[in-house]
């Protein structure tokens, strides 16, 4: 349906420059700044009780505290972000540690991993979204602390999938044998989540 | 919140997008239109639900964005209100070229957490900014069209008196239903003799407007308008000890009051 419609009068104003063009996927435009998505209030997390677990189908699970957590190996990142509610970002600028790094020489038969957040959030995610390179738990945003109302102290950070699946406030990865829907999941939003091809709600 | 409840309501498969037809618009405020739309095939919302609408220019080029319904459920249309920001995209294009008689595109119901029911219950606490008051007033409606007398408080934040929307219709409401409140701030102008409050929500406001937390589940509140204001509402509310999942919250975005 809408196959050749036209909007009466509607001309638009926000089209992308050229040179950008091709990184807005569909349904997306540009913004500048910094919106928010959540469901609830914002949790505040003191840092010496924040901690992050990997646990689930692993031989022993490994936890970090946040002293420990800062000292492993980081890396700034440059990705470009894709909100369902429609807005994109570019060139959006990362601090935070690999998830291959905090996967490392573990032993596991997952396939998917569920990520735990203060708040009780959850979203889930196939094991191969996030390794080789593709995810990050991030502490920074544009050389400066990640603030509470953007998922600080941490989120998880998967930019090729929409971004309710880069999980604010995430305390913790479980890896799971069997994929099952996480809190936006559960609530008509689409379980995989590829902004490139539109799959914003359940059946996209 | 099962695995089974859709964005479609129930229904599986894509939520398709639909041509439907703009059968009467009001003005609200100065800024504010609302849109009453038929949609063939509609097969209803939940309160606080929204629609996405798709704009398709002659070239092709197409914008998205989101709009709640504001209708109760129990209407054969939908109403969206929309507000102009005046260097928007879509939204000056909504409140301002739209004619009735015009076809819009668009897909929904979408959303199943930022839902209310009357068999939810309450009491409910519904805050507002600017046009964050839509899909309260869809619960408002709801609310009133099944005749259930849930203890409702509305606390509106506007920043005129003129720039209050539905306030004709929450005070003939209020007025007639004592299990119904609707308490206003103004922050920016207040006209002569008002005697609501005159600043932003703020945590004494919330106190004396919703009280104490109430003893069991305690209430269930929806906030919903800018992300400054549903920021600190949320926060402030916790920190009156309310509980933090009965406190749902929906940004509109970083524009508004
Ligand atoms: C779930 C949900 C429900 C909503 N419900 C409602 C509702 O009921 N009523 C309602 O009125 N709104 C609602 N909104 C907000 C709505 O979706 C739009 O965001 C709003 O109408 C603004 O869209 P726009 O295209 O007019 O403005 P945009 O073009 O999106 O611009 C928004 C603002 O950002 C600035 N801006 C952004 N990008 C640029 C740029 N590249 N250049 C210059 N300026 C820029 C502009 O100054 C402008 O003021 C809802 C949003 C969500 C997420």
């Amino acid at each position: 349906m809408g196959q050749g419609f036209v909007s009466r009068g509607f001309r638009g104003r926000r089209r992308p420059d050229a040179e950008v063009a091709d990184r807005i996927p569909p349904g997306q435009y540009l913004t500048r700044d910094f919106p928010v998505l959540s469901a609830g209030p914002t949790p505040r997390t003191a840092l010496d009780r924040w901690d992050f677990v990997v646990r689930g189908d692993v031989e022993a699970p490994r936890r970090w505290t946040w002293d420990e957590f800062r000292a492993l190996p980081s890396e700034t990142v440059t990705k470009d972000i894709h909100c369902v509610t429609k807005w994109s970002k570019i060139d959006t600028v990362w601090e935070g540690v690999s998830v291959d790094t905090l996967l490392d020489g573990l032993e596991t038969s997952a396939d998917y991993l569920i990520a735990h957040c203060d708040g009780g959030y959850t979203t889930n995610l196939p094991l191969e979204d996030v390794t080789g390179g593709k995810a990050w738990v991030v502490f920074g945003y544009d050389g400066d602390a990640l603030e509470p109302e953007h998922g600080g102290p941490a989120r998880l950070l998967v930019p090729h999938l929409y971004f309710w699946k880069s999980a604010k406030w995430v305390r913790g990865l479980e890896l799971v044998g069997e994929d099952s829907p996480g809190f936006w999941e559960s609530l008509g939003y689409n379980n995989y989540g590829d902004p490139w091809l539109e799959q914003r709600y359940a059946g996209d | 919140m099962g695995a089974t409840e859709t964005v479609g309501g129930g229904q599986a498969g894509r939520l398709a997008w639909r041509l439907a037809e703009v059968i009467e618009i009001r003005d609200e405020t100065p800024r504010v239109r609302t849109l009453r739309i038929g949609v063939p095939g509609w097969r209803g919302h939940k309160a606080g639900q929204h629609v996405d609408v798709r704009l398709t220019a002659e070239d092709g080029y197409q914008a998205q964005r989101s709009y709640s319904i504001a209708s109760a459920p129990e209407s054969p249309w939908i109403e969206l209100a929309i507000e102009r920001l005046d260097d928007g995209e879509v939204s000056p294009y909504l409140a301002g070229e739209v004619r009735p008689g015009d076809t819009l595109e668009l897909r929904g119901p979408i959303g199943g957490y930022f839902t209310w029911t009357v068999d939810d219950g309450g009491p409910l606490l519904l805050v507002a900014g600017g046009s964050g008051v839509a899909p309260l007033m869809a619960m408002v409606r709801h609310r009133e069209a099944a005749k259930r007398a849930i203890p409702t408080t509305v606390l509106f934040s506007s920043r005129s008196a003129g720039e209050i929307i539905f306030r004709d219709e929450l005070d003939r409401l209020a007025a007639v239903d004592p299990s119904l409140r609707t308490v206003h701030t103004l922050t920016r102008n207040q006209p002569e003799g008002w005697t609501g409050f005159r600043r932003r929500i703020d945590a004494a406001m919330l106190a004396e407007v919703a009280g104490p937390p109430h003893p069991g589940e305690g209430l269930l509140a929806f906030v919903c308008g800018p992300t400054r204001l549903v920021e600190n509402v949320a926060t402030d509310l916790l920190a009156l000890g309310h509980r933090a999942d009965r406190v749902k919250t929906e940004r509109f975005g970083p524009t508004g009051t």
